[in-house]
């Protein structure tokens, strides 16, 4: 299935083909000078409109963001391609609270669906599997934490759990059993549950449990001030902490009408790039150590540790947190303090290639990771999977290209992609994007203009916007509404790591054991940015 | 396979000589703000600037609650009187005081201490410094501590994060299942206070809402030589530092 950029149908002529396909049942506006096009649909075509977007447009899906009014619901299911959005909006009542589910076209909105009803109560009819999702069996049937009445500010009395209780098996045959992985498990790992189905030495298929790291960072935003939740951004997922602060800070500029400052600009994508550089350095020191290749894994974290320094020596903090702001950046640096970085990471970029020439003839390396964890093109398209992940298996999608922000338009960078979509495709792309990220760097640096980092103070108007950004682990999107008093009412992120732990099963099916550290690893997610 | 020997080789030894020495190299710790001794009248406005609470004043001077900083620089950056910086990184402090009746554990795992990391919610970016530690610029396997996946191995646990709703009965059960003596350790402001995110519905007010906690070590992310200090705190191979700024919770000076 080939899913090209320039589709054939254009933003502009949106409206005309909706309006000839479905006359009376969609509401068509255009704002084509922020490549934006809403439409109101009913709830009989809703699946109809998604799908025509999704599978005969190529369309990426962004996001579902559900909305609490009065007396209704809003959903707002947000499509996005190159240089457009589509936002259809659809409203229910909150009553009947049921809408037809878009998931079995759209397959790239079964969490969100699944999470909505969770969180929100809705339901989506014609959705094969709802329930047990984010809250877990303590919490009782009919308790939605993002509805308005919810208080967030105190624990939540839980039910007795039936002692009884086990999670759906879908492997029936003689000696099949389940093998439990986690919360707690491995070295360092995140708290992730993964239940393999297995009949002996190999595993048939993957059930992941999440959201065991579930903060409510949603809820907990509503009614905090921008440069609160903006520390929410930061810290829900530290790794990519710049990345999901800057799509906040976009979202937030743009509710406000806040012209960031050309040299603002700059130095995002400076240290964007910066971030991704050791997030990517990071992952592939993961990979070998997933193998457990000792040298290699050692000769990574070495770069990874210079990287952290670097950033700390640079900006005073290793992760990069208190850079970001709604409006530009908080710090000021000499340009030739950043000429010495651009530098500096050059040679540091020369160590990583190294590794990589190393890598590439090491036999034994290769073996553990060719033709493990295969993700299809098919598969990574109808999952919408985004990232490394995806362009690993031949979608050439990225957020900087697609729906450029903070000036990427003028920057020279090409998107590696590979088409195998096996692991050793996926720590490709983190070594080929790695090398882009110093080419990034050291072209902002050497033509950084002058002038102030920051937009004179602001105060934040009522509004509503999406912000968005590509994240070391893929796009990312922030939905944030602010009410009169400049505080959010509404908060929806949907990072990297929610989209594409949706497709991991895809990955962790039919295997042998010893090969779920190298899946996991060559996928390379976080749960804190998955369950926020 | 003899290339990656060679390699190996070549590179030499990276491995900072903490605690022997002090690391002087730059970018190894962001530092914490230390508070101010005879502040000015804007230094009291950083006091309302704190987004989690944690800069407060007492007497003549503005303390700083180690438990509660973020590391946001709110306090240092924009503003006309900044606070003063402490860019060190010994800063783990004991959270109870020791009234004899169990020992530390020095005599026993002064150099072989088992660590079980568990993580209750962590962002990632104290994960990520937790994993510096088994790399080689700080490799505790060199001062006798090793990691163990298992809490029946395990002498102490190590904690990040609020402590989600979800982590209360695993965290609970694993502290449960380490033989005694035991010692907990929290890691980072989310564990120590709940930080941005508790205490809600969905995360506690830090660790020791639920479990007894015995070594503290502040910072968003603590860097790797602070969870170190930490580590050689559990054992007594170092001294402590203070939680709060300019004085200690049990009323030790500031070392």
């Amino acid at each position: 299935m080939e899913r090209p950029l320039d589709s054939a149908v254009k933003l502009e002529n949106l409206p005309e083909e909706i309006a000839g396909r479905w006359p009376d049942q969609v509401q068509v506006y255009l704002d084509p000078q922020n490549g934006l096009c809403l439409m109101e649909c009913e709830a009989s075509v809703l699946m109809e409109v998604c799908s025509y977007l999704f599978s005969k447009q190529g369309f990426s899906f962004a996001s579902l963001v559900v909305e609490e009014e009065h007396a209704e619901f809003s959903l707002r299911y947000i499509f996005y391609l190159e240089n457009g959005q589509v936002h259809i909006l659809h409203q229910i009542s909150k009553t009947k609270a049921r809408v037809p589910s878009i998931s079995h076209l759209v397959h790239a909105a079964d969490w969100h669906e699944r999470e909505a009803e969770d969180l929100f109560g809705l339901v989506f009819e014609g959705h094969p599997r709802l329930g047990d999702f984010v809250l877990h069996e303590e919490w009782s049937e009919g308790v939605n934490p993002m509805r308005a009445g919810f208080d967030p500010s105190k624990p939540y009395v839980h039910r007795e759990v039936n002692p009884y209780w086990r999670p759906v098996r879908i492997v029936q045959a003689p000696g099949a059993f389940m093998m439990p992985i986690g919360p707690i498990y491995s070295d360092f790992a995140e708290s992730a549950h993964f239940l393999l189905e297995t009949v002996g030495e190999d595993v048939i298929r993957t059930i992941p449990r999440f959201f065991y790291k579930y903060r409510g960072v949603e809820k907990i935003a509503e009614g905090r001030r921008a440069d609160e939740v903006l520390l929410l951004a930061e810290r829900f997922s530290g790794i990519s902490a710049f990345a999901h602060s800057l799509a906040f800070c976009q979202a937030v500029e743009e509710i406000s009408k806040v012209e960031v400052p050309p040299r603002a600009k700059a130095l995002r994508i400076f240290f964007a790039e910066l971030e991704r550089l050791r997030h990517h350095v990071s992952s592939i020191a993961s990979i070998c150590g997933s193998t457990a290749l000792a040298v290699a894994t050692s000769q990574a974290s070495i770069i990874e540790e210079e990287l952290l320094r670097l950033c700390c020596a640079v900006t005073g903090h290793r992760y990069l947190f208190g850079l970001n702001t709604p409006g530009g950046v908080t710090m000021d640096f000499n340009n030739e303090v950043l000429q010495n970085l651009a530098d500096t990471v050059q040679g540091l970029f020369k160590k990583l290639d190294d590794l990589k020439q190393m890598l590439r003839l090491s036999s034994s390396f290769l073996d553990r990771l060719e033709e493990v964890g295969i993700v299809s093109l098919e598969s990574a398209a109808s999952y919408g999977l985004v990232g490394p992940i995806a362009r690993a298996s031949g979608i050439n999608r990225d957020l900087r290209r697609v729906l450029p922000y903070s000036g990427y338009e003028k920057v020279e960078f090409i998107i590696p992609c590979e088409q195998e979509g096996d692991g050793y495709a996926r720590l490709r792309v983190l070594f080929s994007e790695a090398e882009q990220s110093v080419n990034i760097i050291r072209q902002v640096a050497s033509s950084l203009s002058s002038g102030p980092t920051i937009s004179p103070p602001f105060e934040v108007t009522p509004g509503a916007a999406l912000g968005w950004a590509e994240a070391p682990k893929g796009a990312t999107f922030h939905w944030v509404r602010t009410g009169e008093d400049g505080r959010v009412v509404r908060y929806r992120v949907t990072p990297p790591s929610f989209t594409n732990w949706h497709g991991f099963h895809l990955a962790a099916e039919n295997f042998a054991f010893q090969d779920f550290p190298i899946i996991m690893a060559t996928f390379g997610l976080s749960n804190a940015e998955s369950d926020r | 396979m003899s290339n990656w020997v060679l390699k190996g080789l070549q590179t030499g030894i990276k491995t900072t000589s903490y605690p022997g020495r002090e690391e002087v190299a730059s970018g190894v710790s962001p530092g914490l703000p230390v508070g101010k001794k005879e502040p000015g009248g804007e230094a009291i406005s950083l006091i309302s600037r704190c987004p989690t609470h944690a800069i407060r004043q007492m007497g003549q001077q503005i303390l700083v609650d180690y438990r509660r900083c973020i590391n946001c620089f709110r306090c240092v950056r924009g503003v006309q009187e900044a606070l003063d910086w402490n860019s060190g990184y010994e800063w783990a402090a004991y959270m109870r005081t020791n009234d004899g009746t169990t020992p530390w554990l020095e005599k026993v795992f002064g150099r072989s201490l088992h660590i079980l990391f568990v993580d209750g919610g962590a962002c990632g970016a104290c994960i990520s410094e937790l994993e510096q530690l088994n790399k080689p610029f700080y490799n505790i396997h060199r001062l006798g501590f090793f990691i163990t996946p298992t809490p029946r191995k395990a002498d102490i646990l190590l904690i990040a994060g609020p402590i989600t709703d979800h982590m209360r009965l695993p965290i609970q059960k694993a502290f449960d299942g380490m033989p005694t003596p035991k010692r907990v350790m929290a890691i980072g402001s989310c564990a120590l206070s709940g930080g941005i995110f508790g205490p809600s519905f969905a995360s506690e007010e830090g660790v020791q809402k639920l479990i007894p906690v015995d070594v503290g070590v502040p910072g968003c992310p603590p860097p790797p030589l602070a969870i170190i200090h930490g580590l050689l705190l559990a054992v007594s191979r170092k001294s402590p530092a203070s939680l709060i700024s300019f004085g200690s919770v049990d009323g030790r000076k500031n070392s």
